[in-house]
């Protein structure tokens, strides 16, 4: 607001600014209010990119100081060469797929369960959006004790197994409250969708004699394909950046059974003290992102545009 | 369609599955009343004397110094995001120029940056500028965070304010502050309000740069649970009503904020 009002405000009496054309300000007065947000934006986040970029062709431990030096593309080839980078890289890409897979399923099917009016309607709903908005830390902590716990977790006493979810099914049992964490995320898009359905669309297919699942296969999935895209998309933005569930769950293990990329380069930069070799895997998983999303939208573009099609 | 006994089934079985769903939150919000020791029975203990020894155990433990730096991480990041990005949202929506849509596009791909990509470069230049276990620190990095979201959704905000309102106002001869003032920002205070709310909810809950680059001093709330991961199994009712304590800010303003929840998960795509 300041850098809007400022300028203006010593010329109140300006006859100028009554003119009814938009295009009385020049172009660069015209993006000024817009300047300081994108300098800030490209402040932080580009150019602490840019040094990444730097680092990853340097050795350089923050154990041995005074060891820095330039080595060119050495970096990527251990890192490529890494076997614990690679499955790191493997789990990331199951924990992605799958995490956004069942969160979608699930919140679809509560999505649907949310379409219709009921008695407490509203409580149901601001019960299953909950789980998002508690802290993820939170979150991960108490799946971690209370649901997952061999001995007095609510899952054993549920099915009456002995098993330690943690060190036999690390990566599942991390899956697991992630997909609790993100299905009211899902959810809620795909509520929004179900609920900007046009009604006369839907009671002309109930007076054509559809019945419910011909009316959600032919008329609804179709309405809903953007949402579905859109909560895939922004589910997969953030479910493949995953660090707070490894870290508090099973610190990526055991050995190395639960690491994802997130938690590897996290592990190799503050615990290795490796500045040069994290740097080059941040590089290599800002290009794989920059692949997958690239691809991914243009995939979701193309199937949204055949069964627009369809329709 | 089934009539109203079908009905009445559907409703039964939704709300059982909704319970099932958010069982591990009422648990937490159980166990957080307990002893410890009736938090450790086999079979798990419904029936207890409820007690608020846990919560005096939790700021005992020094938590209020992490929920003064969450606060005002928090809402300080908050208003900063307003204050540059309502001008963003302004110049992205009503008064466009060329290149809009390129700017639109580069706060949406800073999005889709893995920030694991950048928290060495971040660290490293914290370490330099006495920036580590600092606010400031998370204040300027939740504020660039948040900004392209809350442009996003401001936008969107903006561009539903009647065009023709604006002209007339242009005609009468009212200022840009006087339009922003008079004009603009009584149809938009809502959707500001609710950024806002937005990112209170993604400053209080986030993790990485926090744990990262701070510690007891500039700590935040997340910080202070993950000192519970090396007492696993010892303090399951301290714990569950530390969470609770750490979450129900965020939980209520979650709550407040739900029906404009979509929108800004989906930056301002859906409405």
């Amino acid at each position: 607001m300041a850098t809007l009002s400022a300028p203006a405000r010593t010329e109140p009496a300006h006859a100028k600014k009554a003119a009814p054309k938009r295009g009385t300000d020049t172009p660069f007065k015209r993006r000024l209010p817009l300047l300081p947000a994108l300098l800030f934006v490209v402040a932080v986040t580009q150019l602490p990119f840019v040094l990444t970029v730097f680092y990853s062709f340097q050795s350089w431990n923050l154990v041995r100081p005074g060891s820095r030096h330039f080595v060119g593309l050495q970096n990527y080839l251990d890192v490529f060469a890494d076997s614990t980078f690679l499955g790191a890289l493997l789990n990331t890409v199951v924990l992605t797929v799958i995490c956004v897979f069942f969160s979608l399923l699930l919140g679809l099917g509560l999505a649907i369960l949310l379409d219709r009016k009921f008695l407490g309607r509203g409580v149901v709903r601001t019960l299953l959006i909950t789980p998002f908005l508690i802290l993820p830390a939170a979150g991960a902590l108490l799946w971690k004790t209370t649901m997952f716990d061999p001995t007095y977790g609510l899952l054993h006493n549920a099915i009456g197994t002995d098993v330690d979810w943690l060190s036999e099914f690390p990566l599942a049992a991390v899956m697991a409250q992630v997909v609790w964490q993100w299905t009211p995320f899902m959810m809620l898009l795909i509520l929004a969708g179900l609920q900007s359905q046009p009604k006369d669309v839907l009671e002309a297919a109930s007076v054509d004699g559809a019945g419910r699942w011909r009316t959600f296969t032919a008329i609804t999935l179709p309405h809903l394909s953007r949402f579905l895209q859109l909560a895939t998309l922004l589910g997969a933005i953030y479910i493949v950046n995953s660090f707070d569930a490894i870290f508090l769950m099973t610190q990526g293990g055991p050995g190395t059974a639960s690491t994802n990329l997130p938690f590897y380069i996290y592990q190799r930069a503050f615990q290795g003290f490796d500045i040069g070799q994290s740097s080059a895997m941040g590089v290599i998983v800002v290009i794989l992102t920059m692949i997958v999303a690239t691809f991914a939208l243009r995939l979701m573009f193309r199937t949204f545009s055949v069964q627009g099609g369809a329709k | 369609m089934k009539g109203r006994f079908g009905a009445g089934a559907l409703t039964v079985a939704t709300w059982v599955i909704a319970i099932l769903f958010v069982f591990p939150l009422l648990w937490m919000i159980l166990t957080a009343f307990k002893q410890e020791a009736d938090a450790y029975t086999d079979p798990p203990r419904l029936f207890f004397s409820p007690t608020l020894d846990q919560f005096a155990g939790v700021l005992e433990r020094g938590f209020l110094p992490y929920l003064s730096n969450s606060a005002f991480v928090t809402v300080v990041s908050t208003l900063f995001v307003l204050l540059l990005g309502i001008p963003a949202a302004y110049a992205l929506s009503l008064a466009p120029v060329k290149g809009t849509s390129n700017a639109l596009g580069f706060f949406l791909s800073t999005k889709m940056l893995p920030i694991v990509a950048a928290i060495i470069p971040l660290y490293v230049i914290s370490q330099n500028t006495r920036l580590l276990d600092n606010v400031w620190a998370l204040i300027i990095l939740y504020t660039s965070m948040n900004l392209p979201l809350a442009i996003w959704m401001m936008r969107s905000f903006f561009l539903e304010v009647p065009h023709e309102m604006i002209e007339a106002g242009r005609i009468d001869g009212a200022t840009l502050p006087v339009l922003l003032r008079k004009i603009i920002m009584p149809v938009v205070a809502p959707g500001v309000a609710a950024t806002a709310l937005i990112c209170v909810i993604f400053s209080w809950t986030e993790f990485f740069y926090s744990v990262n680059l701070t510690a007891a001093r500039a700590g935040t709330v997340p910080v202070f649970l993950v000192g519970f991961i090396t007492s696993e199994g010892l303090y399951w009712a301290q714990l569950s009503a530390a969470a609770l304590l750490a979450s129900l800010p965020v939980m209520i303003v979650g709550w407040i904020a739900q029906n404009h929840l979509v929108r800004g998960l989906s930056m301002g795509a859906v409405k």
